[in-house]
């Protein structure tokens, strides 16, 4: 068996051996070792990034089927696996993260039957918990059709319409629950980002980077699979992006405007700049590009504004859990290099999975009459590694 | 009734006893670098800082409604009605929100350990509990660490400002901060000079409040949205199910 390397297997060779190293160092010398997290800053890079940004870039799935088996948008039918994959991929690293984080993740069940129900993290970890087992189920069907099982098949489609309301409700409930996590610091987080709105940002966020993710991993699994990209569906979800992001707009320009912040957030400061990076990646940007229908009709075009608007949410957490805190602290927080290879070994996981996932189980519509069903199997089995090829894209 | 402690900087003289009492009771190393040390860390509980001929003591501010207790999600932290805020090692599962939540910065971490543990002043609750003072009480040889019934030290406080205006501010911190606290400060200077977050910026709201608000409505939210989206799932699908019948219908007219 002859093994290609090419440039991204390699890539993923490293982030792998590099990301093992330092789980050895998480695992052997602790906490203190891995990171750069102190009394001064205790929570660091993996809650900013894995868990809020983690969570918030799964929330293509409950999107997607919200959109289609909610308000029966059946021209959207063909992206809801695909979403709903990432979603239980990204929930599922998302644990693999927290068993970093946590400094005593052996007691990770504690949480099942030491309940605290006034603590928003309880209401955080169930809802994971069980959406997860709902993203499971939801899951399911594909590997059922692949192995050509119809009674599980038939089981699952009997008890969807309950999955679809409780998965919708339960991201409802903690995507908007990752913001009221930072509601009990009101004097910590800088008041750029601390408003008692902060769980309706994070939830109408989520909404707009479900809608984003959705058309970037569409993209770029046609391209990685030299798959015929379905034009109509991104030009529907482009303008979706569109009414998500002035609806965000709106609503922070309103926080800003009640709270009367707008003075201050024009005057410089270190928060400023990011807050600035912020609402320039998010907003200013990706609504100027969509504005313009030359854009919201080019595929290259949406993939472009989805990307920076996707930066621009991943700022907007990184903002709320790091930079927005460090004035409080008085402690400038940079990630140790070992902290940033454990979540690339994450993200690069995941990517991983996705495109296993892709390849073996039928994610993807059929397309009638240019693919045979098997050819994707051959090139994947000359090479597990092929994986990566999209994962730095 | 619940117990507090009084800290009174003015008499206090820098001894660094309570530190050392408190290392025994909590049976912590100490040592002339320890006592060196001007900040708490997970092998000092609490610390008596020095600014030139001032002194001022920290430790956990044992809040009436603290925010540690209300954030854990497994409950390793609860307010006793002694006084003291406890903590539960087995329960924590190391999250450190409480770490995050506390607007005194309390909590600290046992960073390097492989089985980590929150480590605070626990307000020695065996003490408490059997009737005596806490340690750091006990030892301190001018009275400046005061321990005894909230209510009394309050009295006791406002007493002391009053029949001393020029060496006191007039302020008892801890008493009304977050919805007040089991430990109260008396200064002759501002404490926030010493690290203490200054009273405006952390208001008088009980912290559990501020999350308190939307968690209530948690389980109202339940059911109703259950049934929103339930419902908005039943027209849309409703309308196909129609849709479909009356098909068949016309399909069926047509050819009869």
């Amino acid at each position: 068996m002859k093994i290609k390397l090419t440039f991204w297997k390699v890539v993923f060779i490293v982030i792998m051996a590099l990301g093992f190293y330092s789980t050895i160092i998480r695992y052997s010398r602790g906490l203190g070792a891995v990171s750069n997290m102190t009394d001064q800053f205790p929570w660091g890079f993996w809650i900013g990034f894995d868990c809020l940004c983690g969570v918030m870039l799964a929330a293509g799935g409950f999107c997607m089927v919200g959109a289609v088996y909610l308000f029966n948008v059946e021209s959207l039918h063909s992206v809801v696996r695909p979403a709903v994959l990432t979603a239980f991929l990204g929930y599922l690293l998302f644990i693999v993260g927290l068993l970093f984080d946590l400094g005593r993740p052996w007691f990770i069940w504690h949480q099942l039957i030491y309940m605290n129900p006034h603590s928003v993290m309880f209401e955080v970890g169930m809802c994971v918990m069980t959406y997860t087992t709902v993203l499971f189920f939801e899951f399911l069907p594909a590997v059922f059709e692949r192995f050509n099982l119809k009674t599980p098949i038939k089981w699952i489609h009997k008890i969807y319409p309950v999955l679809i309301v409780a998965g919708i409700l339960l991201s409802t409930l903690h995507q908007s629950s990752l913001g009221s996590l930072y509601l009990i610091m009101p004097s910590k987080l800088h008041p750029f980002w601390y408003s008692p709105a902060l769980p309706f940002f994070f939830f109408a966020s989520a909404v707009a980077v479900g809608l984003a993710m959705t058309i970037f991993e569409s993209t770029q699994s046609a391209k990685a699979l030299g798959r015929h990209l379905e034009i109509s569906v991104l030009v529907r979800l482009g303008g979706a992006l569109l009414v998500a992001l002035w609806v965000n707009a709106l609503l922070r320009f309103e926080d800003y405007f009640r709270r009367g912040m707008l003075r201050e957030i024009v005057k410089p400061s270190y928060e400023a700049y990011f807050l600035w990076l912020e609402l320039a990646l998010s907003f200013v940007i990706p609504i100027t590009l969509l504005s313009f229908k030359k854009v919201r009709l080019s595929p290259n075009g949406l993939y472009l504004a989805s990307v920076i608007c996707l930066f621009g949410f991943i700022t907007n957490r990184l903002n709320v859990s790091l930079i927005g805190l460090e004035t409080y602290f008085g402690h400038h927080y940079v990630p140790k290099w070992t902290e940033f290879s454990v979540t690339l070994m994450i993200v690069a996981m995941g990517f991983a999975l996705f495109r296993l996932a892709v390849q073996y189980l039928p994610i993807f519509p059929k397309e009638e009459g240019i693919q045979q069903p098997f050819a994707g199997r051959n090139v994947l089995s000359s090479s597990v590694l092929a994986v990566p090829e999209h994962a730095g894209d | 009734m619940s117990k507090a402690i009084l800290y009174d900087s003015t008499i206090c003289i820098g001894c660094k006893q309570c530190e050392v009492a408190c290392a025994t009771q909590n049976k912590l190393p100490y040592d002339d670098a320890i006592a060196a040390e001007e900040r708490q860390s997970e092998h000092k509980y609490t610390v008596v800082m020095t600014k030139g001929d001032k002194f001022m003591r920290r430790l956990c501010m044992h809040c009436e409604h603290p925010a540690c207790a209300s954030v854990c999600p497994v409950g390793a932290f609860h307010k006793t009605k002694e006084g003291p805020v406890v903590y539960d090692v087995w329960k924590c599962i190391g999250c450190r929100y409480c770490m995050m939540s506390c607007a005194f910065s309390q909590p600290k971490y046992e960073w390097g350990s492989l089985n980590p543990r929150v480590r605070k002043c626990i307000m020695c609750p065996d003490r408490v509990v059997a009737g005596k003072q806490t340690a750091c009480a006990e030892i301190c040889p001018t009275g400046a660490t005061k321990f005894g019934d909230r209510d009394d030290l309050i009295k006791e406080a406002q007493d002391r400002i009053r029949q001393n205006p020029s060496t006191y501010l007039n302020r008892i911190y801890g008493l009304n901060e977050v919805g007040g606290t089991c430990v109260l400060i008396l200064a002759g200077v501002k404490v926030e000079e010493f690290g203490y977050p200054a009273s405006a910026k952390i208001g008088d709201t009980p912290m559990p409040e501020y999350t308190g608000r939307v968690m209530e409505r948690v389980p109202d939210f339940i059911p109703i949205w259950s049934l929103v989206l339930g419902g908005i799932y039943w027209i849309s699908h409703r309308r196909d199910e129609v849709a479909a019948a009356e098909a068949e219908e016309r399909k069926n007219g047509g050819a009869r």
